[in-house]
């Protein structure tokens, strides 16, 4: 499955037939068509405020100006935001990633009692979307006191047993042959789990990281459910919350909706393939 | 988001079958600390899914407001009500509209990107940049700026591109009740796209070169060997493709709350918005859980279609 998304075969390339031209010709139409949107609001989030509602189509205004970008900072939230984002993003991807995998080995790798109906359980657990659970969880997290804090965004988002599923599948097809190895040399489980199974299963764990980090920053529903102040907001939740207190100032949202979406355009920029792999991976494993 | 949890709603892999068991010292291992690896990921799952899962049917059967004032047994009264409540209808609708409009276009369109990328094999990299980096923004951001520069009416993007083409129709895009779900399908497929595109493209690549090569050798065109090459062999993927996206689009909620607020008229309003306001802003999350679990028979009816057509498939493919 890792090499699912291959560089292009061989390298080999067509020559430029008629078809091909027009194909070429369509595609960068379709790009263009994709990415002027966020041209615009680029283009808008440099316009001076009294210019923002012109027609004409025009993308450069009478002078450019950070005005827009200077107001959302000095607003002071967006980095709160921006920091709480990446704080429950990255406690949210750790422990995922650990909790599951630790699941998944136990459950493709070790024999307890209960093992099958507990991984039966977990399974079944797949087929429940989170959205059908935000009522009983809400009144949860009202009990618990949980509501306004990290945990309370976090923890509903670490149960995620699609991800221990996509390990135990990876984990059967890890050769046994060694470990055994490694426990006829005295070594004990803890320490095969370390030191052989989780290195061999990088790419896998790279890719659950992966999607679930993307996920997590991404997130809006239950953040914005959970969280009233707006010192506990996640950037998504923040952002659209204040969006009546800019009232109508179209340059300072296109500033703050730059401002929210570059963290991962740039993340992506650096790490095209890892992140295309990984979001291909965890998708298509359904299959 | 829109996008499902990856790997969703698929049948547990075939035991393996039996190997010679391992001499006693290593099975000794096997059978060693196996609820210890599992039990972290079990007490957070039962805590945060099993338990809410299980008190939310409990709360679906009780007056329960959302201040835990009060939480009185009354029966089957919620499911009742719901089932002839005319805005649990409406919004059921309003899901099933959307899921019909979005599904269909972001499978093509996803297979003709990929299609596209696929066969030119240059600019890899733009390809990705524009059809897919949109799906890696939160979709607050897509949607605050569809709902501030793309559709305000005259000078809006969307306005102002027509009006290049000496069409000005003033259009209100997210207000008026004729384009209010249109307008949300069109920047749910901007938005999202990109992963049926990803998924396609790793798919075509994984298509064997050889029948290419073959196909060629017999002369068959670039049409032909679309038609009876690369189309079967995208067949299962696209199963795939349309299950996840359906559970995907049945979950719609920030788009139409971002940018519509369910209206103009209620006419975009999911039944998740349905369930929020029942049960956060009306207070009654009783009758929200009620909601709730109609909601979770719909998307449990479509996982065991596709789970129906999965056995299927692997039968078929067994033979």
């Amino acid at each position: 499955m890792s090499t699912v998304v291959q560089e292009t075969a061989a390298g080999r390339r067509p020559r430029w037939t008629r078809g091909r031209l027009v194909m070429l010709g369509g595609a960068l139409l379709l790009a263009l068509l994709w990415l002027l949107p966020l041209a615009w609001a680029l283009a808008t989030s440099f316009k001076p405020e009294s210019e923002t509602t012109e027609t004409g189509f025009q993308w450069i205004g009478s002078y450019l100006t950070l005005d827009a970008y200077r107001a959302v900072w000095e607003s002071g939230n967006i980095t709160r935001w921006m920091f709480n984002t990446a704080y429950i993003a990255t406690v949210t991807t750790v422990l995922t990633v650990a909790l599951t995998a630790m699941a998944a080995y136990g459950f493709s790798r070790t024999e307890f009692r209960g093992r099958r109906t507990l991984y039966g359980l977990v399974l079944a657990g797949i087929m429940v979307p989170p959205q059908v659970l935000i009522a009983p969880l809400f009144a949860e997290m009202v009990s618990l006191g949980l509501v306004d804090t990290y945990w309370g965004v976090i923890l509903p988002q670490v149960a995620v047993p699609a991800m221990v599923f996509i390990l135990v599948k990876f984990f059967e097809g890890v050769p046994r042959e060694l470990e055994e190895a490694a426990y006829v040399d005295g070594a004990g489980r803890w320490r095969v789990f370390w030191q052989i199974v989780l290195p061999l299963s990088r790419p896998v764990l790279a890719a659950v990281a992966i999607f679930t980090f993307i996920q997590t920053w991404n997130n809006f529903l239950w953040p914005f459910l959970v969280t009233t102040d707006p010192n506990a907001m996640t950037l998504p939740v923040g952002l659209v919350n204040v969006q009546s207190t800019y009232g109508v100032r179209y340059a300072q949202v296109m500033a703050s909706v730059i401002i929210g979406g570059l963290p991962l355009l740039v993340v992506f920029a650096f790490f095209q393939r890892q992140i295309v792999r990984g979001v291909a991976h965890t998708g298509l494993a359904g299959q | 988001m829109t996008t499902t949890t990856p790997g969703e709603l698929t049948a547990p892999a075939e035991p393996a079958p039996p190997k010679a068991p391992p001499p006693a010292t290593v099975r000794r291992h096997w059978s060693e600390h196996g609820l210890v690896f599992t039990l972290p990921f079990l007490v957070v799952y039962g805590l945060f899914l099993v338990w809410p899962l299980l008190s939310g049917i409990r709360m679906s059967l009780t007056n329960a407001d959302i201040a835990g004032t009060r939480s009185d047994y009354i029966g089957f009264d919620n499911y009742a009500e719901a089932l002839t409540d005319p805005d649990v209808w409406s919004s059921l609708w309003n899901t099933l509209w959307f899921t019909l409009l979005s599904t269909v276009p972001l499978v093509v369109v996803g297979l003709v990107l990929a299609l596209l990328a696929h066969h030119l094999r240059v600019v890899a990299w733009l390809w990705r940049l524009s059809w897919f980096a949109p799906f890696l923004l939160p979709s607050g951001v897509v949607c605050l700026l569809w709902l501030w520069v793309i559709y305000p009416s005259d000078f809006g993007f969307a306005d102002q591109l027509l009006a290049e083409f000496g069409l000005h129709p003033g259009i209100g895009w997210l207000t008026d009740t004729r384009y209010a779900m249109l307008s949300v399908v069109l920047t749910t497929i901007w938005w999202t796209v990109g992963f049926n595109f990803l998924l396609y493209l790793a798919a075509l690549q994984s298509i064997p070169q050889h029948l290419y090569e073959a196909a060629e050798l017999d002369g068959a065109g670039a049409w032909h060997r679309l038609r009876h090459i690369t189309l079967p062999q995208l067949r299962s993927t696209t199963g795939v493709v349309l299950v996840l996206q359906l559970l995907a689009s049945l979950k719609i909620f920030d788009q139409v709350y971002i940018m519509t607020g369910g209206g103009p008229d209620e006419s975009t309003r999911p039944i998740l918005q349905y369930v929020y306001q029942s049960g956060f802003t009306g207070y009654r999350i009783g009758y929200a859980s009620a909601i709730s679990y109609i909601f979770f028979a719909l998307i449990v009816i479509v996982s065991l279609i596709q789970l129906r057509i999965t056995r299927r498939r692997r039968e078929e493919n067994a033979l």
